[in-house]
């Protein structure tokens, strides 16, 4: 940590006596000598950055686009060229990365399904919808998922859910994942802060368990342990089970950002409700939840993020969400070899995801936070 | 479970207990038996139906299969391993692999995670926009993924050991790993390591002296200089006092492979790679933040008491950043760790690895799950417990 900031803050303490950018007229020399090159050691970091930065930038081009095979009738072409990526493999294998192993002519329907969480998506991130509207939305848009994805009505081909995979498997786990975990999150975040001891034992006692395992073990525990558990003959299928060890996971982890934004309620607040003689559910529901969750919005969404993201972990069960799939792609002898493509096309995916998510939610924070600042 | 009914501050009167449901502690104390009683016959019926399924399936629960002979290879470990050995010796290998990547792991996260926190706040605009960039990317992309990424990079983009990449002469990258050539070893090796352990005590014993003197008397002493001076000059002299042994173990291709030198696998390599490089992201931004954290004006306060810039840096700016960062950067390496059970994926024989291997040879399932889940709560506990000694530690004394 020897490098850290008064390097450049006792530089820049005297770099600001002068204009930013000496005296130059053209508002681009300008800025370019505050930002790049205001001193002699800056001058030197800013062209070795900028060498490395394009000498990076053009090997990745050079293999993306100008040397990739985007189309070929045979592996080999790729195999023997060596450089450039083989995008033939995404061309040919798109459809199983994207549906895993759906029907391949009712892949439209999973397609749809994948607009309609996105269109959910969208349509939760707007304030406007934040209201009892969004509920029935949700509902309307799920049972439709629900109709697309199994099918077995309107026509529609049933489609056993052994079969589900890739995108659409990944934005189920995440979407089912969240919803369910919230409320359970809620109640073991006020568990944790009620004065009953032994329901805040059971609370504490199950948030430090979960989150002190990686996801893994419970997904090991739903996928050998939970058939265990079950009376003679009754069985649940692995992806309700991994859907199942998900939402536990995610609770504990959703439960301590609530908490914190529990513990940033001041006291006059609950001394104020109950002074007006509301019940415990009145009060929590009326005037402390809804503070303390718009108090914890920002990490709220980032928890989202990372259990977005925490679902590829599923492929470890045996599960073929869009990882899975992509890993899966590659098994035939003819692609083997190709991981790398197959792994960038993937990643731009999720990358697009969470991206998403994480600029909402630096916005939203900044527009939330504009509300206490005075 | 929003069952609580008393009032968050409210105390009812001492007085006058009456047993009826609208006396709040009554309904607190019925409520709990209630959650309780729910609970306990929850994990009895499971208890129970578990009980039954072992029978039915004849499976001997007990940890007894850890005195069984193990039967399986394992490709890497600290410690010699055979099949023959049992499969208590094949988890105490695991549990070494996991600290192995998560030690070498936190170290060099901490560093490329600092150095990419600092660059972020850098006043060039280049270096901050590259490194904001890097930190969003990796954020943003499935840790496992990054993990299959990695390791598609040494088994299909690195070629065999004949055509190995050798950036550094000593070093080659092929698709079995990384090789690098290793000092052979040497009992001066020895002697510095033990004139290493004697500069650490002797420059905490001087600094010590010297801080109390100067409180005693003002006079300043250069601890720091010496202390370094020590760290580095005791074991250099005793290297060249030992007549300076620099032969190395070089790796040499002999056949389809090489030989001699210290290696690597590639699943060990593609672990630690994706490890480091998706935990230095989050510590960046924890670094960032810290530094923030600490307002302009300490800065311009220190500077004109007439404090160096160093002195600035270690007395005024980092002993407050390191109050915000510490926490969050504990939490981090606990994530490390954790993460490195992705190994599993990727074929690296970390303990949950391991543990997959014995639940599918032997079906103790239950008992295999238990021991993944016993080391990592000790690991998580002891760091908890750790983090609560650390934050009484620093904890703001205000008046």
């Amino acid at each position: 940590m020897a490098q850290n900031p008064t390097a450049g803050l006792g530089a820049g303490a005297i770099a600001e006596a002068r204009p930013p950018g000496g005296l130059a007229r053209n508002p681009i020399t300008r800025w370019l000598r505050a930002n790049l090159f205001n001193t002699w050691l800056n001058s030197a970091v800013t062209l070795i950055v900028l060498y490395f930065a394009i000498k990076g930038l053009w090997s990745f081009m050079d293999w993306a686009f100008l040397s990739a095979h985007f189309e070929v009738d045979d592996t080999r072409v790729c195999r023997e060229a060596k450089e450039g990526a083989c995008w033939a493999l995404i061309t040919e294998k798109h459809r199983f990365i994207l549906f895993g192993t759906y029907p391949y002519e009712e892949q439209w329907r999973a397609l749809i399904v994948i607009f309609l969480f996105i269109a959910l998506y969208v349509v939760s991130a707007m304030r406007r919808f934040w209201n009892r509207r969004l509920a029935l939305i949700w509902a309307v848009g799920l049972f439709a998922i629900g109709v697309l994805m199994w099918g077995g009505v309107l026509g529609l081909r049933y489609v056993e859910n052994e079969r589900w995979g890739g995108l659409p498997l990944t934005l189920m786990l995440a979407t089912f994942g969240i919803a369910l975990a919230f409320p359970l999150g809620i109640a073991l975040a006020l568990g944790r802060r009620s004065n009953m001891p032994a329901i805040q034992a059971l609370c504490v006692v199950y948030i430090e368990l979960i989150r002190g395992v990686p996801l893994i073990s419970l997904l090991f525990m739903a996928s050998v342990m939970f058939p265990l558990f079950l009376p003679e003959g009754m069985t649940i299928d692995k992806l309700l089970r991994a859907q199942v060890a998900i939402i536990m996971f995610a609770a504990a982890y959703l439960a301590e950002v609530i908490r914190g934004g529990l513990q940033a309620i001041p006291k006059g607040q609950f001394e104020a409700a109950d002074s007006l003689g509301l019940s415990y559910i009145h009060k929590t529901g009326k005037i402390i939840l809804p503070q303390a969750l718009k108090l914890v919005i920002p990490p709220l969404v980032n928890s989202f993020i990372g259990l977005f993201k925490d679902t590829s972990l599923v492929l470890i069960i045996g599960l073929f969400d869009l990882l899975n799939s992509a890993k899966a792609s590659i098994i035939e002898p003819k692609w083997v070899g190709f991981g790398v493509e197959a792994y960038v096309f993937v990643s731009i995916i999720y990358f697009a995801f969470c991206f998403a998510m994480s600029k909402y939610s630096q916005e939203l924070e900044a527009t939330l936070a504009r509300g206490h600042k005075r | 479970m929003a069952t609580k009914v008393q009032g968050e501050h409210r105390r009812p009167p001492p007085a006058a207990f009456n047993l009826s449901l609208n006396n709040p502690t009554v309904r607190a104390i019925l409520y709990q038996i209630i959650v309780l009683g729910g609970v306990a016959f929850v994990v009895w019926y499971l208890v129970s139906n578990t009980i039954q399924n072992l029978e039915t399936r004849k499976i001997a629960s007990g940890f007894t299969f850890l005195y069984r002979e193990a039967g399986f290879a394992i490709g890497e470990g600290l410690v010699e391993f055979s099949p023959a050995d049992t499969y208590l010796d094949a988890f105490w290998v695991g549990l070494l692999n996991t600290l192995r990547v998560a030690v070498i792991g936190i170290i060099f996260a901490t560093v490329f995670g600092t150095i990419l926190g600092v660059a972020r706040l850098s006043r060039n605009w280049l270096v901050a926009r590259a490194a904001s960039l890097y930190v969003e990317f990796i954020r943003n992309i499935p840790l496992l993924l990054q993990l299959f990424f990695w390791w598609s990079v040494f088994r299909d983009i690195f070629p065999g050991p004949r055509q190995a990449l050798s950036p550094v002469a000593g070093v080659y990258f092929s698709n079995r790993g990384v090789n690098f050539a290793v000092p052979v070893s040497d009992p001066v090796h020895w002697y510095m390591a033990g004139a290493f352990v004697i500069a650490v005590f002797a420059s905490i014993l001087i600094h010590r002296w010297a801080t109390r003197r100067q409180q005693m008397t003002g006079e300043q002493f250069p601890s720091i200089l010496t202390g370094l001076g020590l760290l580095f000059g005791l074991p250099l002299a005793v290297f060249l006092i030992g007549g300076a042994p620099t032969t190395f173990d070089w790796p040499e291709l002999r056949g389809f492979n090489f030989v001699g030198g210290s290696t690597v696998t590639p699943e060990f390599t593609a672990l630690l790679i994706g490890l480091i490089m998706y935990t230095a992201g989050f510590i960046a931004e924890i670094v960032r933040a810290g530094i923030l954290a600490v307002s302009h004006g300490q800065t311009e306060a220190a500077l004109a008491l007439g404090l160096t810039r160093g002195r600035v840096l270690r007395l005024v700016i980092l002993p407050q950043a390191l109050r915000v960062i510490i926490p969050p950067m504990i939490s981090q390496y606990l994530n490390l760790t954790k993460n490195s059970s992705l190994a599993v994926a990727i074929g690296y024989p970390d303990i949950v690895s391991i543990a997959n291997t014995a639940i599918n040879q032997t079906g103790q399932a239950i008992e295999g799950i238990a021991i993944i889940m016993i080391v990592y709560l000790t690991f998580s506990l002891s760091i908890s417990a750790f983090m609560n000694w650390y934050n009484r530690h620093i904890a703001l004394v205000e008046r």
